[in-house]
């Protein structure tokens, strides 16, 4: 995997990137939307996986939930990333299953010892389907739990030390999560296991406000990444250099011109921290 | 930041707060769960979960059904939808296929009781949901069956292509489809101007539906089903004396949708199956 800035692929992009054969890092799929039988998403990702490096980025398997993981579900990914053969796969610490029903969204957990042994597990047994490391995303968050006992970025590190998976830094979900909690943003980076981050993703967010007018911000995913994401993603790669780095879009989208702008925008911050370790360099001799 | 063993004794088991988590994201009257910084309940911060699902499959059924959303609005199908979700939420986290009762559940919504079309408008969407995201399967040549001898061509069974679906409607439901996916403003559609069944099916790279002449319904169903030619055309002679065979099987051939086909053996015939004609 290059460490380049990707895109989300999208159904709408397809024809384009086929026909321009866009100059990007790598491209990102949700899991579930490749896990139909057949049909045009295997036939235009097949065409786009040969010239493009692929993460897989999995909304389903609710690692998080107090209950076994769904197994059929394990296999479909395991299937699907021996088809597709990506270089990073990635999931979110996040529960979305309840008794038969799905919820289509990605629920936060309490951070205390039962979740850290629920997650663990689950991480273990999908890492042994899949034979290979997995990547756990940071959640947006929009509330809080009293039951929790650990801090975010510390429960994060305790689940990477004992399950030796890699994380993906959503850089986005910091600034939102911690904006909503309450929490410095700054130390939430210092206190993040950063020697584990494979991955990063930007996105955008909307602004609202809580019950009593505290400001609360929403992952929408809909609009270019703020200004305050960017700043904080350019403090990371300074820290730990080039990593691959996502711009992820859902909803809303834009042209293939603007999407690809927001990933140079991205590589400029890579290409930034090259250009200040060949000065450093430099500087030495 | 580690807490003592103590405190965690005393507190809910993971799959408590989750069952109250789920319960309140699908009843909007149960108390929400969580806090906000300063440690206390906050409706909104719950209602971003609730909302975000709600929205999310809302959406699903936006995107499954953009015929049936054309034709009852933005606000209805949303309202519809948005009903339809606390109804039947999904059971799997692949959302593809999301909505497969959907248009059963349009048939029985009492505020569309005078709308009895849109049902079938919404079988032909699913149909071309299903045959979208169906397995891929070699067609078979058209020249492979030029060996079989003019006697035993009724013995032959065809395995369909695995997108292929049928909708039958009592409707001119294919126009009403069609109209709806077009950017245009739809022409007026008389609904008594003729019943169209839909063959939907996807070959190939593209879906396609088209309606199907009176009686083909009946031939492919009972294909579908196992039946041979000769019981196949049996069949839709009866339901449609105007049915052309022979140019429907070559119709069939070409167009790709028959993936194999066998002779089945005369004296191992199946029992007399019940008529699935109308």
């Amino acid at each position: 995997m290059p460490a380049r800035a990707g895109v989300g692929l999208k159904a709408a992009h397809y024809r384009e990137i086929l026909e321009m054969r866009p100059d990007v890092g790598f491209f990102e799929v949700h899991a579930e939307n490749y896990m139909g039988a057949g049909g045009p998403p295997h036939r235009y990702l097949a065409q786009i996986r040969s010239s493009y490096a692929l993460s897989v980025h999995g909304v389903g398997l609710s690692i998080g939930a107090a209950r076994p993981l769904d197994a059929v579900h394990l296999r479909r990914l395991a299937g699907l990333v021996r088809r597709y053969q990506p270089a990073l796969v990635s999931e979110h610490l996040a529960w979305s299953t309840h008794g038969r029903a799905f919820f289509n969204d990605l629920l936060p957990v309490p951070y205390h010892a039962e979740t850290l042994a629920w997650v663990c597990g689950h991480i273990h047994q999908v890492q042994e389907a899949l034979g290979r490391q997995l990547l756990l995303e940071n959640p947006a968050t929009y509330l809080a739990f009293s039951e929790s006992t650990w801090s975010e970025p510390d429960f994060i590190a305790e689940v990477a030390r004992r399950t030796g998976c890699g994380l993906l830094l959503d850089v986005n979900n910091v600034i939102v999560a911690c904006t909503n909690q309450e929490w410095q943003p700054l130390r939430y980076i210092d206190a993040f296991p950063l020697h584990a981050v494979r991955q990063l993703h930007l996105a955008g967010h909307a602004t609202d406000a809580d019950a009593s007018g505290r400001p609360l911000l929403i992952d929408t995913h809909d609009r270019p990444v703020s200004q305050a994401v960017w700043d904080l993603y350019a403090r990371v790669i300074g820290r730990i250099g080039r990593r691959p780095t996502l711009i992820e879009w859902d909803q809303h989208l834009p042209s293939w011109e603007t999407l690809h702008r927001e990933a140079q925008q991205a590589e400029d911050i890579l290409n930034a921290f090259d250009a200040a370790q060949g000065a450093q360099h430099a500087a030495a001799r | 930041m580690h807490s003592t063993p103590l405190k965690e004794h005393s507190m809910p088991q993971l799959g408590e707060i989750q069952r109250a988590f789920a319960r309140a994201l699908l009843d909007p009257q149960e108390a929400p769960v969580g806090d906000d910084p300063a440690g206390r309940p906050d409706r909104l911060r719950f209602a971003v979960y609730r909302n975000n699902v709600a929205v999310s499959l809302i959406e699903a059924l936006e995107a499954g059904y953009p015929a049936v959303r054309r034709l009852v609005g933005e606000v209805f199908f949303r309202a519809c939808a948005g009903r339809y979700a606390a109804q039947e939420p999904p059971r799997s986290p692949v959302m593809l296929l999301y909505g497969d009762r959907f248009a059963d559940f349009l048939a029985r919504f009492a505020p569309l009781a005078d709308y009895p079309y849109l049902a079938d408008v919404a079988r032909i969407e699913r149909a071309w949901l299903e045959a979208y995201h169906a397995a891929e399967a070699e067609p078979l040549a058209p020249t492979a069956l030029a060996h079989v001898a003019a006697h035993r061509v009724g013995d032959l069974c065809f395995t369909l292509h695995p997108s292929v679906r049928i909708v039958r409607s009592t409707y001119p439901a294919v126009t009403l489809w069609r109209v709806n996916m077009s950017k245009d403003a739809p022409p007026a559609i008389h609904l008594d101007s003729g019943a169209q069944d839909a063959l939907v099916a996807r070959p190939g790279a593209e879906v396609q539906v088209r309606a199907v002449p009176p009686g083909a319904a009946c031939f492919l169903d009972v294909l579908f089903h196992g039946g041979t030619l000769a019981e196949a055309a049996a069949e839709a002679t009866s339901a449609s004396a105007s049915f052309d065979l022979t140019a429907h099987i070559a119709a069939l051939l070409e167009s790709g949708l028959v993936t194999a086909a066998r002779l089945r053996r005369r004296r191992t015939q199946l029992p007399k199956r019940q008529s699935i004609c109308r």
